[in-house]
């Protein structure tokens, strides 16, 4: 069925007016970085900039203690996938390729944690950490997105193993080797794909982190990630708007990236969870 | 919340079907090595019940018992909280403040997720229409702000409603509303509100329309061409094909959204701190205010609890439509 012209015409200006609503916060924020001053405080706001500047990204570098706050966000990020990853691939072999009392028991309760109210837990969390003396201490953060990203990634890497057939694993332990090595040198090589797109969610999950960021780590300043520098702009950069956006747009490119590798998997991942049959 | 989580929630209760071959025969091949493998397994799973039990499980149970003592500055330093039963709950119930929060959380929840959905479905119906050029831009620039992080987005709706150089003032004021002319808008509690509320769906439409948008591509075609020649159109096809084949579809995401909104934390705290005069602060919220202005973390204990519970509630809504989903197909 052919749509009719007018019926054309509507659904494009539809089309149109969805995409603008749904990127402009986006174009405003990058294009606000790059203009100058004079343009972004100006009574009537430039849709389109006339000229460029990259002076604001030049302010957000010389922040005070912005590569601190990057290389802090950096570092718990990283670290959490890394550790994430470890663990949970230990954990998922167990659920996917052994048979032990316990197993059901364990999935259902790495299956409820995954759905943990974590908003809900930020106060009684400041309270066990600060009893612990744990608190201002950046590896407090990264053990919390640790647990946080666990489950996700047991669950997610436990489905990528029971995908590799187990006789790949059987012959290489009738060549003698033992569990750990045919998991190192069998199954670790072909999980490579499941193991980047899950700490990929995990990254996507510890760098945009703020609650707890911004709960467990008060006191020392330069313990910060970048999401708490972030919302306190308002002290670093007064009311440089455009500072402020290049510093949210640096903080969104890394992300950004990650979505770009994903999208296909995201939206492949989605299909297939959301309609199946 | 954040995105990876919508998508966590989203991919993994499906993923024990990602095997090729049936995931059921392998326990039973693995049972021959039972014996010989008998620790492995729990040493395995150690330091994942360790960290859980840990990170989560404690405080969980920590919250829990807190709510039942009175847990204030003074405990919080030197310890030894006394153990007051229901006290906490009784004072919160009897607290016209808290009742407040209660009906404005379930006002906010119900807000977002009404135009989240009507929203996203018109997406998802004008995905369904498009061709294929205007398709994959529609597209890219939802998967643009599904990717945007939540703080950034904070930080740019802050510029957005900025006052005096704001866009959306200026777009106001061009629009004739005049009064708009350097109007504050977090002085302002429902205006405010307002704000917040337009954030929270402009970040939730694109996960929900993607994933309608991919549950319409599977309707089968000859369904709507036999209502289409059966005269049916428009709103009709919608109410009468549409909807009804997709009906958990629909409950699922439904769910999803209720969930994330109501215990949407983030977006509230990073804007307006629950202000002005309370006006956008929802139960997360209050929870937090309360330990952190009033240090009553007895309180906030009791009122995460009642979170947690309703939370609960809400999850079991939302896998009674995954298991409805599952035995649909």
């Amino acid at each position: 069925m052919t749509p009719r012209p007018w019926t054309r015409t509507a659904l494009g200006v539809a089309a149109v007016i969805t995409l603008l609503m749904s990127v402009f916060p986006v174009y405003w924020m990058v294009t606000t970085a790059l203009k100058p001053t004079p343009d972004i405080q100006s009574e009537t706001p430039q849709l389109w900039p006339s000229t460029l500047t990259l002076d604001h990204f030049a302010t957000a570098f010389a922040a005070d203690g912005f590569w601190t706050f990057w290389r802090n966000s950096l570092l718990v990020t990283v670290g959490s996938v890394l550790i994430a990853l470890v663990v949970a691939a230990l954990a998922a072999f167990a659920v996917a390729r052994l048979r032990w009392a316990g197993r059901r028991a364990f999935v259902l309760v790495v299956f409820a944690a995954q759905m943990a109210p974590w908003e809900a837990l930020l106060i009684p969390m400041y309270v066990v950490m600060r009893d612990a003396g744990a608190l201002d201490h950046l590896a407090t953060l990264l053990v919390v997105y640790v647990v946080i990203t666990l489950p996700f990634t047991v669950l997610t890497l436990r489905g990528f193993l029971e995908a590799i057939p187990v006789e790949l694993e059987e012959a290489a332990r009738v060549d003698g080797c033992s569990h750990l090595t045919a998991f190192r040198r069998i199954v670790f090589p072909l999980l490579a794909p499941g193991l980047l797109s899950t700490s990929l969610f995990g990254f996507i999950t510890a760098w945009n982190e703020f609650a707890f960021a911004n709960t467990l780590l008060i006191s020392h300043q330069d313990q910060r990630t970048l999401p708490v520098w972030l919302s306190s702009f308002g002290n670093t950069f007064g009311t440089d708007w455009g500072a402020t956006m290049a510093a949210s747009t640096l903080f969104m490119l890394p992300v950004l990236l990650v979505f770009a590798v994903l999208q296909n998997r995201v939206t492949g991942g989605l299909t297939a969870g959301a309609v199946k049959g | 919340m954040t995105v990876p989580s919508e998508v966590a929630v989203r991919t993994t209760p499906h993923t024990p079907e990602h095997g090729a071959s049936s995931p059921r025969d392998r326990p039973r091949r693995a049972d021959a090595r039972r014996g010989r493998t008998s620790f492995w397994p729990y040493l395995l799973v150690a330091p994942t019940v360790l960290l859980v039990g840990a990170v989560l499980g404690y405080p969980v149970v920590r919250n829990v018992v807190m709510s039942f003592q009175e847990f204030g500055l003074r405990e919080l330093v030197q310890g030894a909280p006394a153990f007051v039963g229901l006290a906490n709950y009784r004072e919160l119930f009897a607290d016209r403040v808290f009742w407040e929060v209660v009906v404005r959380t379930l006002a906010f929840t119900a807000v977002n997720v009404v135009l989240i959905m009507v929203l996203s479905t018109l997406v998802a119906l004008l995905l369904a229409r498009l061709g294929r050029v205007l398709r994959v831009a529609v597209m890219t620039g939802l998967v643009v702000v599904w990717a945007m992080p939540v703080i950034a987005a904070t930080t740019v709706w802050q510029w957005l409603f900025q006052s005096r150089f704001g866009v959306v003032n200026w777009v106001l004021v061009q629009l004739g509303l005049e009064q708009f002319q350097d109007y504050s808008w977090l002085a302002n509690g429902s205006a405010t509100f307002a704000l917040i509320v337009v954030l929270v769906v402009w970040q939730s439409v694109p996960f929900a329309a993607l994933t309608l948008y991919a549950g319409l591509t599977t309707v089968p075609a000859e369904l709507f061409e036999a209502a289409r020649i059966d005269g049916a159109a428009g709103w009709a096809l919608f109410r009468r094909i549409t909807f009804p084949v997709l009906r958990s579809l629909f409950g699922l995401i439904t769910s999803l959204e209720v969930i994330w909104v109501f215990k949407c934390f983030v977006q509230i705290w990073a804007i307006s701190e629950g202000g002005p005069n309370d006006a956008t602060t929802t139960l997360p919220v209050y929870a937090y205010q309360v330990a952190q202005t009033l240090n009553r973390y007895d309180l906030a204990g009791a009122v995460s609890v009642i979170t947690v519970v309703v939370l609960t509630v809400l999850l079991l809504v939302y896998f009674r439509q995954s298991l409805r989903q599952e035995t649909d197909r």
